[in-house]
């Protein structure tokens, strides 16, 4: 065991599984000598050369369509975007490509190997372009995974199993946590599984669902609620498609009731997908609607960003009306 | 920082893009002789007959399938016509290991590489032999054993990954190259140009092969780009470049020989720009005559590539006229015979629905998989394809 932050776990993790497989590579913009501009990919360039880690052309679109003829070949291609607000020009190649290579040739050919990671979330001061949650638009594609770790153990452990899964996996990291959160992490390679929502804490009340930075949020939130009798169960989904409805809704039946929190925007935000699916598995047990607490309904700000961002307090109340419903 | 040392000037200086102009390399003239100075590729009898034969087989395939599709055997097709010798020139000079990443209209390419007729009719009629299972439009084809991908509707995304193929194939040290075939309205995406720069860059073993025919659907090549063509954009990104005229089998393959030895053995990406035309339309959904004269298309007619070569193949007493005979009638009736095979075969089975999405199916899917049987159960005469494979389960 390590004491390392985010990012150390994620270099880490990346450390690992080019040591173990001459197979997997890294690349992206500035991901090389520089380290990437979080140091994520740091002196992977030096230990496995210019070949396996190296910078790409400024080109989203021609990075995800190069790491996708690559996993095609037969290599494991760990792509980086660099934000992911920068996303959106590889978008064709992903929703297109990616996700529908298995499928539209019968299985002659997949991208498994490919795992992409982009930094997410707000809460860093860089407004609308530094600060979006896209996970939303990738998971109405079916093809795809989509994992958020929540802390240095879960970044090293999911990303192992991201870039060992054989199916292409979007690995979103929460920007806000790279070096705010830290933790001991096991110096050997572990994984952790992908599909598999996590019950963190047990409880009778209600549960508390949420992925990412957000679990920070919840745990002050619950704490708050506990203070006031409140018996919360919670739950880090870790994987957002193809996402664990069981673990849900065998919570929802035991609490009767559900607040999901994101930070995307409300209208077509993950947590509805959620909500509807819940509610049809668990109406008979529901004793309130259930509550999302997410960002708002416009571009991600830069000034008022506390404001827009659904925080400890928002999901307190939201855990307060759920309960005095 | 630049990467190139500039000359100095001290007052504006522009320099003009019309100022690059790149040559057509010919060999074949259209009555079969080699153009003076020219010399025909190293080709023995075995593979200039294998490459003739092919392009017969694609056009007799295409004129056929196009007669279906107005039949209403099929519900789309496209047709290589025009452009075999681009196609099947270019494919013929490269190894069967190195990889094809095609756009939809070379299936003369996969023919060369042995697709039989049966395999075309079965992605065509989308049966249960279909490697592509049914899930894809006609023309789709791929195959892992030929190493021909693929194909994949959008347009120009398989050259981004053509050289993320190669990239591949040049780390495991295996010799061989990754050829990507594309038309030049493809080569106005922002995936031509990534691919193009990050192959460059990269030093990736890659061919990019530009089929410029004339017309993206409707939208001719002069409202496609103001250059001199394709070609000059290698330019700019210190590609290798060449012209060829894409009617012109021998050259083609010359030209693709000698792009694929830059490739792999000196590492270096190739662009081919392939004069040609589309001599039909641009799929069995387009009409041309609602953009253009057949007095254009019969210019182009007389630069046939497949009378082109036979030409040259009958000076070299390599073929006759009974051979060419029996090649159409053989031909004719393979195709009409596997047709009516594929066409009577039974479409996939309905659980390939839910398969390939990922490796596993997930639960979600397996449940709305259970919901989707179990509602066929109810309605077997609204589903006549799907029934009996409904039957089984809870």
């Amino acid at each position: 065991m390590t004491q390392m932050n985010m990012l150390q776990a994620i270099n880490n993790a990346l450390d690992t599984a080019m040591a173990a497989d001459e197979r997997v590579l890294c690349f992206g913009e500035d991901v090389g000598v520089f380290g990437g501009v979080f140091r994520a990919t740091s002196n992977l360039q030096q230990k496995y050369g210019k070949a396996r880690c190296f910078n790409t052309p400024l080109v989203e679109q021609g990075i995800i369509g190069f790491a996708n003829g690559l996993a095609a070949q037969g290599s494991v291609p760990v792509a980086e975007i660099q934000f992911a607000d920068y996303i959106f020009p590889a978008f064709d190649q992903i929703v297109n490509e990616s996700a529908k290579f298995r499928y539209r040739s019968g299985d002659l050919f997949n991208v498994g190997g490919l795992t992409i990671r982009a930094p997410y979330g707000g809460g860093i001061a860089g407004g609308l372009y530094h600060s979006q949650s896209p996970e939303a638009y990738f998971a109405h594609t079916p093809g795809l995974k989509i994992v958020v770790p929540r802390n240095p153990h879960q970044a090293k452990g999911l990303l192992l199993a991201a870039i060992h899964d054989l199916n292409p996996v979007l690995f979103f990291e929460p920007k806000r946590l790279y070096r705010a959160s830290v933790g001991e992490v096991p110096d050997e390679e572990y994984r952790l599984p992908l599909g598999e929502a996590e019950v963190l804490k047990e409880g009778t009340d209600v549960t508390v669902l949420g992925w990412g930075a957000q679990m920070e949020v919840i745990e002050q939130a619950v704490d708050m609620a506990e203070k006031d009798g409140i018996s919360c169960e919670v739950i880090d989904l870790r994987t957002i498609l193809p996402w664990d409805v069981e673990t849900v809704a065998n919570s929802v039946f035991k609490t009767g009731r559900l607040v999901v929190t994101h930070e995307a925007p409300l209208t077509g935000g993950f947590a509805g997908e959620i909500a509807a699916t819940i509610q049809e598995r668990c109406f008979l047990y529901l004793e309130s609607p259930i509550a999302r607490v997410t960002g708002m309904d416009t571009p991600f700000p830069l000034v008022l960003e506390k404001e827009h961002l659904p925080n400890h307090l928002k999901v307190f109340e939201a855990i307060r009306s759920s309960v005095d419903f | 920082m630049t990467t190139t040392k500039s000359r100095v000037v001290y007052t504006p200086s522009f320099t003009d893009g019309a100022e690059f102009r790149i040559p057509t390399f010919k060999v074949l003239k259209q009555d079969g002789s080699l153009y003076k100075g020219a010399k025909a590729p190293a080709l023995d009898k075995d593979k200039a007959l294998r490459i003739y034969r092919t392009m017969v087989t694609t056009r007799i395939l295409d004129e056929r399938m196009l007669a279906a599709q107005r039949q209403g055997r099929l519900s789309f097709y496209m047709q290589c016509t025009g452009e075999e010798a681009a196609v099947i020139g270019s494919a013929a000079a490269l190894d069967d290991a190195d990889m094809i990443m095609a756009q939809y209209r070379e299936q003369g390419a996969l023919a060369y590489r042995g697709f039989t007729i049966d395999e075309f009719m079965n992605q065509l009629f989308g049966n249960e032999l279909d490697y592509g299972k049914g899930r894809q439009m006609p023309v789709h084809y791929g195959s892992k054993k030929l190493n021909y991908m693929t194909i994949s509707s959008p347009l120009a995304t398989q050259i981004p990954q053509a050289t993320g193929y190669a990239y591949g194939q040049k780390l495991a040290g295996d010799g061989h190259c990754t050829i990507t075939y594309f038309g030049e309205g493809a080569a106005s995406e922002g995936d031509f140009h990534a691919a193009l720069n990050m192959a460059a860059v990269q030093r990736v073993p890659v061919i990019f092969l530009c089929r410029n025919n004339g017309y993206a659907i409707s939208t001719p090549a002069a409202e496609q780009f103001a250059a001199d063509g394709v070609a000059p954009r290698a330019y700019g990104y210190k590609m290798d470049v060449i012209r060829v005229d894409g009617n012109d089998v021998l050259a083609m393959y010359e030209a693709t020989k000698a792009a694929r030895s830059l490739a792999v053995e000196h590492n270096r990406p190739v662009l081919i720009e392939a004069m040609s035309y589309r001599l039909a339309a641009h799929s069995s959904s387009d009409d041309p005559s609602g953009y253009r004269s057949k007095d254009e298309e019969a210019v182009w007619r007389e630069k046939d590539p497949i009378l082109r070569m036979r030409l040259w193949l009958e000076r070299k007493k390599w073929w006759s006229e009974d051979e060419e005979k029996q090649l159409q009638e053989t031909m004719r009736r393979e195709v009409l015979e596997t047709m009516k095979r594929a066409q009577k075969r039974p479409p996939p089975p309905l659980e390939t629905l839910v398969t390939d999405v990922y490796d596993e199916v997930p639960p979600a899917l397996a449940e709305q998989y259970e919901k989707l049987k179990a509602h066929i159960r109810r309605y077997p005469d609204a589903y006549p394809k799907s029934a009996e494979h409904a039957k089984g389960g809870a």
